[in-house]
């Protein structure tokens, strides 16, 4: 008789386990606003060139500094571009490609890449200094301590500087900024799992100590890492803005929010808020966009357990 | 001991305030039903529960984890949290109705009236306040006693709890007295405003067993002195028929049967009551047995029970198999008709269908299966060196270099202080036998195993496996090697990876041990599967799919896979309900049965491991005190520790009114290890030696050797031993194994 209930709880599989991530995420209103922004942000840069009629270097010298019209819906700059083009196309270097070089570039936007990078370094300092503890450990984490010390903004400004500003470079940045917490995450999660009798079972069966870490422990801490790493992206699309705004971002004449709203700066107290407005907009949305999500999610998977 | 019982006398017969009203009970719970919101919809934890406590009274509540034994409490004190509430029923304190009433009045009520006690001592004490401080809060908040008065009081109470040394221990931090006293501190803690009404929910559940027994005498002791009416919430059947007057026992949410406790225990109506009875092993059970009675399936689910069924029909067997029901006829709305209460004698009720019938069939009757040969040693035999020696450990010694702070140390100008888990343990481990290992905790029990299995470097002496060294650290043995030696853990929410399937989990090690070519890999785990009576679809579910008892089975595959000489078990059945631990426990002796393989199984509960055991050593403080056949350690001769665990193991039999033997003291560290005899500072039977047992503190007790290959490590000698075992009156383990 009881083969009945076993049988019913058997059809658990997979499927249920995304429906039951849904209906989490369908039951936060915090998560499903955050989501739609995110998603909003996302459809935009995927298809920006149908979106739009211009390309984002294209200059209507005859409408500089414009308002919202009809031919452009969010305005122009003060050399004519469209400020919607702009945007979009400045979405895209953000969330969906990453230009290495000229000819060359990848799939997956530049605070995508930077936090992803971010991650392999940290989780695995962050591993190898939990598990394994001792001396490397604190060697470790001595380092990361010390990058911390330095305030984020300076830590941004000195590495840019010291390498140059392009998109890879600003990927690269990200990454180093973003290892030391996400190190100290995965290190504290790590010295909690190693305690399990699961890993014991591994070292009485002789496995490697890369074993252990990678394939016993690292899935295991999944659930806070993608927590972490969405807000990470948001930081990450902020530090973009924030270099950008310094002139350190992509270099011109390429779409990025935070040159654009440099530039339009210039413009907000003669009547033209436009240039400035739209992106710092875009920054500010993705970014709540992000933590609301990321808040969301949290939250409710906490709940009821 | 002595000094437990003597204080009995100090105990006042104060006048009770509330004698006038002794005739309204205490608390009187009818008809409750208790639901928890979650994201889906209302779901009824508890329903139907009745039950009254008086004064100077005991209600035991026992029931398998999740039965909502805790609900019930958490309901009755309003604790239940932002998503849980009282549907239906009332609750009368004092007779007064507590459902309805808004939570300020609540709180005055209970704050004067209701204690609680709960599970773990350590979280119910704040760790920065002195016990002191934490102990005259209560009297200072709730009445308008100054401090210096309420200081004496609680020192008048944690006498009362016959806690050792009080007046200092109001100074003292909780992590610096032992778990049995901050359970005592925690009782006081709640006595303190003289409550009509006692919860208390598992609170010997997280100390030895030793302990335990001073804890449960102690709750006897109270409930004379205070009158107070007590709600004694456990799991375990022994304990709960030491202190109750009458038990209730609960089945997912519902009551199933309630009445006095000598008759319950006598004539248990309910089935589920039966299963619970019948699937502990006992101390007075036949040697020879090898099965347990165990209860099929799991308790259901609060959202998947069936509310117009009997709730336990699912895993009935009287109404599966009949057994020898007479008249089948009665179990035909089992599935369709919730039951009611039934009456089976005066104040005894039972919410089956079948209500006395039950009782036509002896409750012990459950056939359980028999071991097809009990080890025999040879006569004269003593060395077992005609049977082979599959793992000898030879002067076995695990020190943990202890942390000490001081500049001096760590300049190296202090001595090194070691804690010595192990000191100096020889053992052998026979092919195709059982060794069990007991001893409360923090003996070295699970230490002596890390040793073996590589976790830890050894510090002295030698371990062979089949003549084969193994002082390595396990990463650093040979594959070979490490494939002979496993171990099933303790845990079963931890011993499974909860990102890997179950199936990819018992296939790891034998791809690592390659024991079967790779395309038979599945088909080996599904033989795996099979032989822990696990189905193949288990292959693809991940473990939080699974309850507790199916994560140990797959734990134990885990562990056959590689296809070892040695299995090593460090306690599989501590952490799981009784019904699903007798079926783990059936399974590893059919395991040992078929495959013959050798254990080493590690336990804290001395009637598991007379179950399930050949041989047994009894460990304090990292040495062996006692060694030998089940059959010669369970009767006596006893050393006067082992006699002190059996005394203290609780008998699931109201009748059974024997006195247990209180250990006096806490463990000495291990750091710090008596001199002699390191059990001199506790033994309760060192005055029969002359000069009060100063043999113990100067020398170091030899090994006395008896037939059978049992070995005590005391300096009195066995006869005598035997001679003060039979004056307190433990005949029982003669009964069946003598």
């Amino acid at each position: 008789m009881p083969e009945t209930v076993e049988t019913k709880n058997l059809k658990k599989t997979k499927k249920t386990q995304i429906k039951e991530m849904f209906t989490i995420l369908l039951s936060s209103k915090i998560a499903m606003v955050g989501l739609f922004i995110v998603l909003f942000w996302v459809f935009v840069a995927l298809f920006a060139p149908l979106l739009t009629p211009y390309t984002p270097n294209e200059q209507d010298w005859k409408a500089p500094n414009q308002g919202p019209s009809a031919e452009h819906i969010l305005g122009t700059d003060e050399l004519g571009r469209d400020l919607w083009t702009r945007l979009i196309y400045g979405a895209r270097v953000v969330l969906v490609v990453l230009p290495v070089s000229e000819n060359i570039s990848l799939p997956g936007g530049t605070a995508i890449w930077g936090v992803l990078v971010a991650l392999i370094i940290g989780a695995t300092l962050g591993l190898i200094g939990g598990y394994k503890g001792g001396w490397l450990d604190e060697l470790v984490m001595r380092l990361l301590d010390a990058m911390m010390a330095i305030p984020v903004i300076l830590l941004y400004l000195i590495i840019v500087v010291a390498i140059g500003a392009s998109a890879v470079n600003v990927v690269i940045a990200i990454s180093i900024v973003g290892v030391p917490g996400i190190a100290r995450l995965v290190r504290s999660l790590t010295l909690d799992i190693k305690t399990r009798e699961y890993i014991r079972a591994a070292e009485t069966r002789g496995e490697s100590a890369w074993f252990i870490m990678f394939v016993e422990i690292l899935p295991n801490t999944r659930g806070p890492i993608i927590i972490d790493a969405m807000l990470r992206i948001g930081y990450a699309i902020f530090a973009m803005g924030t270099l950008g705004f310094l002139g350190l971002g992509m270099p011109p004449p390429s779409p990025d929010w935070g040159s654009m709203v440099a530039k339009g700066r210039a413009f907000i107290l003669t009547g033209n808020p436009y240039a400035a407005l739209w992106p710092s907009l875009a920054i500010a949305s993705l970014v709540v966009g992000l933590n609301l999500l990321a808040d969301g999610i949290r939250e409710e998977s906490m709940r009821y357990q | 001991m002595p000094g437990s019982f003597c204080c009995r006398a100090l105990t006042t017969n104060e006048s009770d305030p509330m004698e006038h009203t002794s005739d309204i009970p205490v608390l009187e719970v009818k008809d409750l039903a208790i639901s928890y919101q979650t994201r889906k919809q209302l779901v009824p934890a508890v329903r139907g529960v009745n039950f009254t406590v008086r004064q100077g009274q005991t209600v035991g509540v026992v029931g398998e984890s999740g039965c909502g034994k805790s609900t019930i409490a958490f309901g009755i004190l309003d604790f239940l949290g932002s998503n849980g509430k009282v549907v239906g029923g009332s609750i009368k304190f004092m007779g007064k109705e507590m459902v309805g009433t808004p939570r300020a009045e609540l709180r005055k009520i209970r704050g004067n009236n209701i204690s609680m006690v709960y599970q773990d001592p350590m979280q119910a004490l704040n760790p920065s306040l002195t016990i002191g401080t934490q102990l005259t809060e209560v009297l200072t908040a709730h009445t308008d006693i100054g401090e210096k008065e309420a200081w004496g009081r609680c020192i008048a109470m944690l006498e009362r709890v016959y806690m050792p040394d009080a007046a200092n221990v109001m100074n003292r931090y909780v992590h610096m007295i032992s778990g049995g006293q901050q359970q005592r501190v925690v009782i006081a803690m709640a006595l303190l405003n003289n409550p009509s009404l006692l919860i208390m929910d598992e609170p010997t559940t997280a100390l030895d067993v030793t302990v335990e027994a001073a804890v449960l005498d102690l709750v006897e002791d109270l409930k004379k002195d205070f009158n107070t009416g007590i709600i004694f919430i456990t799991h375990n059947l022994g304990v709960v028929a030491r202190v109750s007057d009458r038990l209730c026992v609960m089945y997912a949410g519902e009551m199933v049967e309630q009445g006095p406790i000598e008759n319950l225990f006598a004539n248990p109506a309910h089935p589920y009551t039966r299963g619970l009875l019948c699937c502990v092993p006992r101390l007075g059970d036949s040697l020879s047995n090898n099965r347990l009675w165990s209860i099929q399936g799991r308790v259901p689910d609060p959202a998947e029970r069936d509310l117009d069924a009997c709730i336990f029909a699912p895993r009935c067997d009287w109404r599966i198999e009949g057994r020898s029901l007479e008249d089948k006829s009665l179990t035909a709305n089992c599935t369709s008709q919730h039951p009611e209460l039934l009456a089976i004698s005066e104040d005894h009720w039972s919410r089956c269908f079948l209500g006395r019938e039950t009782l036509k069939v002896p409750y012990d009757d459950y056939s359980r299966g028999q071991k097809d040969s009990v080890i025999q040693m040879a006569e004269g035999d003593d060395d077992f060196s005609a049977m082979d020696t599959l793992l000898n450990i030879q002067n076995m010694k695990l020190y943990y270099p202890e942390q000490n702070p001081s500049l001096r140390a760590i300049l190296g100008l202090e001595k090194k202080s070691h804690v010595k888990a192990v000191d100096d343990i020889s053992l052998k481990v026979l092919k195709g036998t059982t060794l069990g290992i007991v001893g409360e905790s923090g003996c070295g029990k699970s230490t002596l195993v890390k040793g073996i299995i590589g976790l830890e470097a050894l510090t002295g002496g030698k371990v062979e496996l089949m003549g084969i060294d193994l002082n390595q650290p396990a990463q650093k043995r040979d594959l070979s090697l490490i494939r002979e030696l496993q171990m099933v853990f303790q845990n079963p929410d931890s011993t499974l990876n909860p990102s890997y399937s179950v199936g990819a989990q018992i296939a790891r090690p034998i791809h690592k041990f390659k024991t079967v070519p790779k395309r038979k890999v599945r088909q080996e785990v599904e033989r795996l599967l099979k032989s822990v009576k696990l189905a193949s679809y288990y292959y693809d579910r991940y473990p939080r799919q699974l309850s507790g008892g199916e994560k140990q089975r797959i734990g134990i595959a885990r562990a056959l896979a590689s296809r070892p000489s040695l299995v090593i078990c460090d306690e599989p059945v501590s952490a799981l309900d009784v019904s699903v631990a007798a079926a783990v426990l059936n399974l590893l002796n059919e395991i040992k049965e078929d495959m013959g393989s050798t254990m080493i199984f590690i336990a804290h509960d001395l009637s598991v491991v007379r179950f399930i055991s050949d041989l047994v050593a009894v460990m304090y403080l990292g040495e062996i005190v006692e060694f030998g056949p089940v059959s010669a350690i369970y009767p006596p001769p006893y050393h006067p520790y082992s006699e002190a665990l059996l005394s203290s193991v609780p008998i699931p039999d109201p009748t059974d009114k024997r006195q247990s033997i209180i250990l006096s003291g806490d463990v000495p560290s291990p750091t710090n290890r008596p001199s002699g005899c390191c059990f001199h500072t506790r033994c309760p039977r060192r005055s029969v030696l002359p000069d009060n047992g100063k043999i113990c503190e100067q020398e170091k007790p030899k090994f006395q050797r008896l037939p059978n290959g049992h070995k005590i490590l005391c300096h009195i000698p066995a006869d005598k031993l035997t001679e003060l075992a039979m004056e307190r009156g433990d005949e029982r383990m003669m009964l069946h194994t003598g």
